[in-house]
């Protein structure tokens, strides 16, 4: 039995948090993005628009494996 | 009626032919110029009178036939309000006005530094120092000097926000800050008018469409009153030229899908870009 994953794409200047294996990073199933992010040691105080599967979801959300999880910081340049 | 526009019009159309080898009629953009200077009218009206007889101005030759005649009329009837005359707005008002929108509102109180040349279409060594909104006036008018536009060198505010809004029927967010983007969105709300809003960081940036009725900034942003002392990713990363570029032609192609009433818009969608791996998606809001 394999190890749950997640592909995780982080933006701007969340991306050199980014891990080497971000395109398959293991998972404990009901964990949430937040626990995922602080166990990865990725600051979640920047983390502040939060994709699953292309949809808008929260810290709080919890991840079961397989999901495309997008993380994205304040960004606001012209 | 020898002497009405449409005749001179009919008098001066050339025959000629689109790419595809399409007949159509054409007015030259010096005719246009000319026959706005007789008439004492704006060339924008000049060129919508064309268009009303099925007379191209031969500068929207190449808009066709993605284009319609009447999606160009519509263009030339449009007013928008573009905010921000940095990287986004300079490309924005460039590309918006080359497109054939009839009417501007441009607003910005900045003047350009030396910091502004490595992404800023508008900024030049020789214009360090100068009003950015001087310069898109001066670049609208060099395009097309037939444009009506009214300029505001101003900084957005809550107290002149509504009255630089309120006449238009489409705002473009170009701005470089989180707080003034909200300060834009109430207005625009206000004004019944639907907002374009862009932000880049590095070469990463995003792109949605806010309606009045929509959560807008808030679901991009957070709820604003706990964003007083947040600061985005680009204090760190810059704005690249590559990055703002294409972040201000996505909200130039979103900004035509409004004002044309294509259903295919960013309502309540983000879509966001990444030129470090290529990363293009369009993310739902809601």
């Amino acid at each position: 039995m394999t190890t749950p994953h997640i592909q995780l794409k982080l933006f701007a200047a969340l991306s050199p948090f980014s891990p080497e294996n971000s395109d398959r990073v293991p998972i404990m199933p009901g964990i949430s993005v937040k626990e995922m992010l602080e166990q990865l040691h990725i600051p979640t105080v920047k983390a502040h628009l939060i994709f699953i599967n292309g949809i808008k979801r929260s810290l709080e959300t919890r991840l079961s494996g397989g999901e495309r999880v997008g993380i994205f910081p304040p960004v606001a340049g012209g | 009626m020898k002497n009405t526009l449409a005749h001179r019009l009919d008098t001066l159309a050339l025959n000629t032919a689109l790419a595809d080898g399409t007949h159509c009629r054409a007015i030259e953009a010096a005719e246009v110029i000319r026959l706005a200077d007789e008439a004492g009218v704006t060339g924008r009206t000049v060129e919508l009178a064309a268009l009303r007889h099925h007379i191209l101005p031969d500068r929207y030759l190449r808009n066709m036939k993605t284009l319609s005649e009447a999606d160009q009329i519509r263009l030339l009837e449009s007013t928008i309000c573009i905010v921000g005359l940095g990287g986004l707005g300079g490309t924005v008002t460039e590309t918006l006005a080359r497109m054939g929108i009839g009417r501007f509102c441009l607003v910005d109180g900045d003047v350009f530094e030396a910091h502004n040349l490595n992404r800023q279409l508008l900024s030049g060594v020789d214009r360090i120092g100068m009003p950015k909104v001087d310069a898109a006036v001066m670049h609208v008018k060099r395009i097309n000097p037939g444009i009506e536009v009214v300029a505001a060198s101003a900084f957005l505010t809550p107290e002149n926000a509504d009255t630089l809004v309120g006449s238009c029927d489409l705002v473009v967010d170009c701005l470089d800050n989180i707080h003034s983007r909200f300060t834009l969105e109430a207005a625009a709300k206000r004004a019944i008018i639907p907002m374009v809003s862009a932000a880049v960081a590095g070469i990463s940036g995003h792109v949605t469409t806010i309606f009045p009725e929509d959560n807008g900034l808030e679901a991009i942003y957070g709820p604003e009153d706990q964003l007083k002392t947040t600061k985005g990713a680009e204090t760190r990363l810059g704005c690249l030229a590559p990055g703002v570029n294409l972040i201000a032609s996505l909200e130039c192609a979103e900004v035509l899908k409004v004002l044309l009433k294509n259903d295919k818009t960013l309502k309540n969608k983000l879509l966001v870009v990444d030129l470090a791996d290529y990363t293009v998606e369009t993310l739902q809001l809601s």
